[in-house]
């Protein structure tokens, strides 16, 4: 069964081959396209079975040895990420299919599409420090395009920046490989976790900080977020949907990767509290300025990964565990919320706060789902931001960080606030007819509206398997700290 | 030898950082190439001292040849940051193109918040938001 680990990258990879020789077939191009997704999401699941009931799998590509080869290691963390990730992107794949923008934007779109794909599942699967590299420039190459998919004047200078910043981050990189290699001789991320040891304490912390840095930018964590809500909104919505749900939690799951794996501490770390403290509260804040509800959406994400990263920070289990289920339920509802967005441009021309009013009245359905998610992302019982957020203060105090737990509740309520602010804006009220709707067409498409039920669908169900999903986020939580299922594996195949 | 290799490195990552704080975006893209040089032959250095052979050859030793392994490294590295400095370059001109300007804006947005007074800035941004929306049917 080995051969199944390869395959979430392989599947996406053939399948943007394919879509690019079938440019001028649309229909066959998108037949291709949503097969090789669905592919994808089944091979996902069938690891995380196979992960769930043998444990950790490791497979050295090509034969070579791991020193010299690539490494693809599949742990419960990693496949259940791969599971929840391309459930979001066989969702998003379907709703573009009905996205005006992303229909129109051709043929480009789905090789595009599968490349990312391919990317984000090597970022999860690989287990050589170099090869994450290749696969974070493999899914950011595809963003770059996507993100200016069309060339919209509105685009061009926020995508700007984001590349840039994008690419200082990957030469960062690439000077932290530099570095790692020159100490230990070694990027292979099993036989790191054994060489770092050895090396002086000052080196191994300052590589250690290094590879904070890097990620942390693409993850969009304090100080390094400024990026994120100026180029996400621009983008067309499903693309900025699958953005907000996946790629900065690529960067996520490496700095859990990296710091469990490699750099393993015993107690929390002040440094990473702080920042997450920071990342939640600035978030929020820079959310609570917005009068847009793309730019509002787009501020939260930032402010969610503080919330991920104050489980991280806590170095136990846990912390780890509440962070991962809190991975699990933010990557379907922080893409709802935005695909939700794009069917309220689509229904009333525009989703500025001042501009609509009463969308409720005609449109009860949109309107209900997003009261459901943006609940869910304030944290209201019963759905699943609730568990999360109650297992993450738990476990902060736990390890009696009351400084931690009193900004999270706080950065709590600051989103309930906008969250309220966005539903009574756009939602609640008396309706009135913006200037622009007269030529606007206000019929959603039916894949848009089928694909965003759908998502809303499985965070509900995320809330109603909560416990077994906790167990299992437990689990996989354990098995990071313990390091020694990854390391045998990887390391003596 | 090696002293020569560090020093210049040192000077593509300073001359790049540099660069890179412009607020032209061809000397932005500039100092990028310069930071992707130094951190390539950073990778390359990392690799050992220069001058081992890197062919096999009956007469030297097993452990005396280069490591090949960041000699394949830094190749990647080539390919994957020329690649994306391309399309930054192709997306600088898209941007000269729409807009005839090669400076860094400041954020409009920014300028919103920052000084609700400046009724100009207001005004501008209201007008462009109204134009976002509309071409966003």
């Amino acid at each position: 069964m080995k051969v199944l680990i390869g395959l979430p990258v392989l599947v996406p990879m053939g399948a943007a081959a394919l879509t690019l020789l079938t440019l001028r077939l649309t229909r066959l191009q998108t037949i291709i396209s949503v097969l090789a997704s669905a592919v994808t999401l089944a091979v996902s699941i069938a690891l995380l079975i196979q992960v769930e009931t043998k444990g950790v799998t490791a497979v050295a590509v090509g034969g070579w040895s791991p020193e010299v080869g690539i490494a693809l290691v599949v742990d419960l963390f990693a496949s259940m990420l791969l599971v929840i990730s391309h459930i979001a992107t066989f969702v998003v794949l379907v709703y573009s299919l009905g996205h005006p923008r992303t229909r129109d934007a051709g043929a480009v779109f789905h090789p595009l599409y599968q490349a990312m794909l391919a990317g984000v599942s090597l970022a999860f699967l690989t287990g050589d420090l170099f090869n994450l590299f290749v696969a974070f420039e493999i899914l950011l190459t595809a963003s770059y395009a996507l993100l200016t998919l069309g060339g919209r004047r509105e685009q061009i200078r926020p995508a700007m920046t984001y590349i840039v910043i994008s690419l200082v981050s990957s030469l960062l990189f690439i000077t932290s490989l530099g570095l790692i290699y020159a100490a230990t001789g070694t990027v292979n991320m099993a036989a790191l976790a054994i060489e770092l040891e050895g090396i002086p304490s000052g080196v191994r912390s300052a590589l250690g900080l290094l590879l904070l840095v890097v990620f942390g930018s693409k993850a969009a964590i304090f100080p390094l977020f400024f990026w994120l809500p100026d180029s996400y909104p621009t983008a067309p919505s499903p693309v900025s949907a699958v953005f907000a749900g996946l790629l900065t939690k690529v960067g996520v799951y490496a700095i859990v990767r990296s710091q469990f794996l490699l750099f393993p501490r015993d107690e929390a770390w002040w440094l990473l509290m702080v920042v997450a403290g920071a990342t939640m509260f600035f978030g929020v804040l820079g959310a609570v300025a917005q009068q847009h509800m793309k730019r509002i959406l787009s501020f939260h994400i930032v402010s969610q990964i503080g919330y991920m990263i104050m489980g991280i920070a806590l170095f136990d289990v846990a912390g780890l565990a509440a962070s991962i289920f809190y991975l699990m339920h933010h990557i379907p509802v922080k893409t709802s919320l935005f695909l939700i967005e794009g069917v309220v441009v689509q229904t009333v021309g525009t989703s500025r706060l001042d501009r609509v009013a009463g969308v409720a009245r005609s449109r009860p359905v949109i309107a209900a789902l997003f009261l459901i998610v943006s609940m869910s992302l304030a944290g209201i019982p019963p759905l699943s931001g609730f568990i999360g957020k109650f297992a993450l203060l738990q476990a902060a105090v736990a390890s009696r960080q009351w400084f931690l737990v009193a900004v999270a509740l706080l950065v709590s309520f600051l989103t309930l606030f906008s969250m309220t602010k966005i539903w009574n804006a756009i939602f609640w009220g008396e309706p009135f007819v913006p200037l622009e709707q007269e030529a606007q067409s206000s019929r959603v498409p039916v894949p848009m509206f089928a694909a965003t039920l759908a998502l809303v669908a499985v965070t509900l169900g995320i809330a109603l398997s909560a416990g077994p999903l906790y167990d299992l986020s437990e689990r996989a939580a354990v098995e990071l700290i313990d390091r020694g299922p990854y390391l045998q594996a990887t390391y003596l195949p | 030898m090696s002293v020569v290799l560090a020093l210049t490195i040192g000077a593509l990552y300073a001359v790049g950082t540099y660069a890179l704080f412009d607020r032209i975006l061809s000397r932005i893209i500039i100092g990028l190439a310069l930071l992707g040089h130094g951190s390539v032959l950073m990778l390359l250095f990392a690799g050992g001292p220069p001058g081992r052979p890197p062919f096999v050859e009956s007469t030297v030793p097993a452990n005396e040849y280069a490591d090949p392994l960041p000699q394949a490294m830094a190749l990647t590295a080539i390919v994957i940051t020329f690649g994306v400095l391309v399309f930054l370059l192709a997306v600088s001109y898209r941007s000269w193109t729409l807009t005839h300007d090669d400076e860094v804006e400041d954020d409009r947005e920014d300028a919103r918040l920052d000084s609700p007074k400046r009724t100009v800035h207001r005004v501008e941004y209201e007008l462009s938001v109204l134009g976002d929306d509309l071409e966003q049917r």
